[in-house]
């Protein structure tokens, strides 16, 4: 059993904190974990990725094998596209609807979307939407967090736990706000599949 | 002990500091900073050991080398091209040897993700003539750096650790040991670290004698791992750090079986190099960096009856990184089937000075100021800034290495480029920009420098600067600029047409002149509020 994860998005939208709440919650149920991610000069406004690997057999690789992840998440729509010669055939992509516009030329988001549904086997979350009912368009990385969720080989209840781990030093109220964003993104999830 | 999730950086800070560290020296570099990072963290947690950043690698290293002579465990860590500026002590240090453990991390950037070579360090470990040791995964990245310190006490030499990005960048499982404590203060004997012609030309000898147990050593060790296969000749693998891994990916579930050799430890581990090559008809060999291994045991006329291959056959990229796909490639497998690419024009998203920073306001304001200059050059340095380069701005020419702005731009003017400017941040002047404005201000050299200080070092993400805000002012002054030019700007948006005046006039000036323009971090100003 192993679930191989491309995490997508630009450069601060928190991509290292839904790779963070994954890794622990794996390391809580006693799994493998692999995970590359980008650092430096790499990561300023710019597309960035990580590759997260879960397995109860020791893992190889750091880098996903191109052919062999089973999910796409993406917080970003174009980002969600760079990568799917990853994607097993079959394999899932899960993105956000939300596009972040820092680039002259960023395509139309009709047709980002388009491409996304293309193969099947997608679910496009209004991230931006949910986040902000939870509290603040901030939260969109734990919305799609929760989207994914319901595919991840890993229990809900852990995936909680760590989240609230991680916003504690914040304060209760960021708790209870992150928390509200991936419930949201959970039942957002479950509803497109 | 519980089990961790850690980056590998963050492994080797661990076993360091389990394997008795008393200090940990460093300046920031991608991909080696969370090292010292990590080790600041530990030491605020366990006062019993010192982990500062420093304010270039050449004297990080110094710092630790002084360290080791004092009889304790030191750990200097940085990014490739810091060896580089690191490099006279770090040669030397293979005569003085070490009295004390002596570990030097340096993380190498293959794909040059963040950074402006792909230069391999384990040359500079052959170079020395010091053993090096490169980790495949966490847990060895833990055990090496505690092995590290034993081996550089037992021979009495500095040991490498090599690392490379998608190692140092990647999280996975450690599993630590108990700890041990520090060494005692015990002085080095001035006859081995007094590198007089008569004492260094014992010593070099002492190395040049050492090395068959060098050699010796890695043969024995149980990170080079030989597996033949009896029943298969054909192929033999020797794969070396991170590269064993993506070799190991690729055989699961795949129809060939080749002989492999894992190679973590150098010097070259002879025997059972000459072992996998007597067993097999092509040995291909799997490494990140240059080909080096492919190289060494090729050399110019080849081995009679056998074929190698890797990166100088052209089997693999000679450039870039391995991944599991060249390396699919490379084995002779076929690709896996996947997902077929995306049919629209996906637009590149390069990385960006952040909204509001104060480099924008600067090369904004810079640009106007040249606009009416027929042939201006800027010569950039190395942080945010060079993003510069890159549209919007295009606002710089030149980014070589730490400190060259300045010394490039004294070297462009007296070629009588006109305006020549230099643009460096605050810390790159500390680490280097300092000696070449000593130059210039000697020579008065007509150039114009421009000192972004943020004080901050911002792109490897917010370690303290050394030369920034009143003591940047003294520098500058102490170092002989006239006082009339140095120029203070604020770098803001409202400020535009004032900055571009206060350019003009000192672009205009015949001699030498310093506009240090001061504004925090965005970064670091959003952490505040």
């Amino acid at each position: 059993m192993k679930q191989d994860i491309i995490l997508a998005g630009v450069g601060g939208q928190g991509i290292l904190s839904i790779a963070f709440v994954i890794d622990s919650a794996a390391l809580m149920e006693g799994l493998q974990i692999k995970q590359a991610e980008v650092h430096g000069m790499s990561q300023r406004g710019g597309a960035v990725q990580s590759h997260l690997r879960l397995s109860r057999d020791p893992i190889w690789s750091d880098l996903i094998p191109k052919g062999k992840a089973d999910l796409v998440l993406s917080v970003e729509p174009l980002e969600s596209l760079r990568y799917l010669d990853y994607l097993a055939p079959g394999g899932m992509l899960i993105t956000s609807a939300t596009p972040f516009v820092n680039i002259p030329d960023y395509p139309e988001l009709d047709k980002i979307l388009a491409e996304v549904r293309r193969g099947g086997n997608a679910v496009v979350v209004d991230s931006d939407k949910l986040a902000k009912e939870a509290g603040s368009s901030k939260a969109q990385n734990m919305v799609m967090l929760g989207a994914a969720s319901n595919r991840l080989m890993l229990k809900t209840e852990n995936l909680e736990e760590v989240i609230r781990k991680l916003f504690e030093p914040r304060g209760e109220a960021m708790v209870a706000m992150n928390l509200k964003a991936f419930a949201l993104g959970r039942e957002a999830g479950r509803a497109a599949a | 002990m519980d089990r961790e999730i850690l980056l590998a950086d963050e492994a080797i800070a661990l076993g360091a500091v389990h394997a008795g560290l008393s200090s940990g020296y460093s300046y920031p570099g991608t991909p080696a900073s969370e090292i010292m990072e990590y080790l600041i963290k530990l030491a605020e947690r366990d006062k019993g050991f010192r982990a500062a950043w420093c304010v270039n690698e050449k004297v990080a290293y110094e710092e630790a080398l002084g360290t080791s002579f004092a009889g304790k465990r030191a750990l200097v860590s940085f990014k490739h091209v810091g060896l580089n500026v690191a490099a006279d002590p770090f040669i030397n240090s293979a005569l003085t040897g070490a009295n004390g453990g002596l570990v030097v991390v340096s993380a190498d950037d293959p794909g040059m993700h963040s950074s402006q070579d792909e230069q391999d360090s384990r040359y500079y470990a052959q170079f020395a003539l010091i053993p090096c040791l490169e980790p495949s995964d966490h847990q060895e990245a833990y055990d090496m750096a505690r092995e590290a310190f034993d081996l550089s006490e037992k021979i009495g030499l500095p040991v490498m650790i090599r690392i490379v990005t998608r190692l140092a960048h990647s999280r996975g499982p450690v599993q630590p040991r108990p700890a041990r404590g520090p060494n005692e203060l015990r002085h080095g004997a001035w006859t081995d670290w007094t590198l007089l012609p008569g004492n260094a030309r014992r010593r070099f000898n002492l190395l040049t004698d050492l090395q068959p147990g060098l050699v010796r050593n890695a043969e024995r060790s149980p990170w080079n791992r030989l597996e033949l296969n009896p029943q298969d000749r054909s192929l033999g693998v020797i794969a070396a750090g991170i590269a064993f891994n993506y070799l190991q990916e690729n055989l699961a579930g795949a129809s060939i079986r080749p002989s492999w050799l894992k190679l973590c430890v150098y010097p070259l581990p002879e025997a059972q190099i000459r072992k996998l090559v007597e067993h097999v008809e092509t040995i291909l060999v799997l490494e990140d960096g240059y080909p080096l291994i492919e190289r060494s045991i090729k050399g110019i006329f080849g081995i009679p009856g056998k074929e190698v291959v890797g990166k100088l056959s052209g089997r693999l990229p000679a450039t870039g990184e391995l991944t599991p796909e060249n390396v699919r490639k490379a084995l002779g497998l076929a690709p896996l089937p996947a997902r077929t690419p995306a049919d629209l024009k996906l637009s590149g998203r390069p990385p960006q000075l952040c909204q509001g920073c104060p480099h924008a306001d600067t090369l904004n304001a810079l640009k106007k100021a040249l606009e009416s200059y027929p042939k201006p050059n800027v010569f950039s340095d190395i942080g945010c800034y060079t993003l510069g380069a890159l549209p919007p701005y295009s606002a710089i020419q030149t980014c070589v290495c730490m400190g060259a702005s300045v010394s490039m731009a004294k070297g462009g003017a007296e070629a009588g480029i006109h305006p020549a400017v230099a643009v460096i941040g605050d810390s790159t002047f500390g680490h280097s920009g300092m000696t070449g404005l000593l130059d210039a201000a000697l020579a008065d050299s007509p150039m114009t420098v421009f000192i972004l200080d943020n004080a901050i070092v911002a792109m490897t993400g917010g370690q303290p600067s050394y030369a920034t805000g009143a003591g940047l002012l003294k520098i500058v002054e102490g170092l002989g600029v006239p006082k009339d030019h140095i120029r203070v700007i604020t770098p803001l948006p409202k400020n535009l047409e004032t900055n571009v005046r206060i350019m003009k006039e000192e672009l205009d000036h015949p001699g030498l002149s310093v506009i240090i323009a001061v504004r925090d971090c965005i970064q670091e100003t959003r952490k505040k509020k």
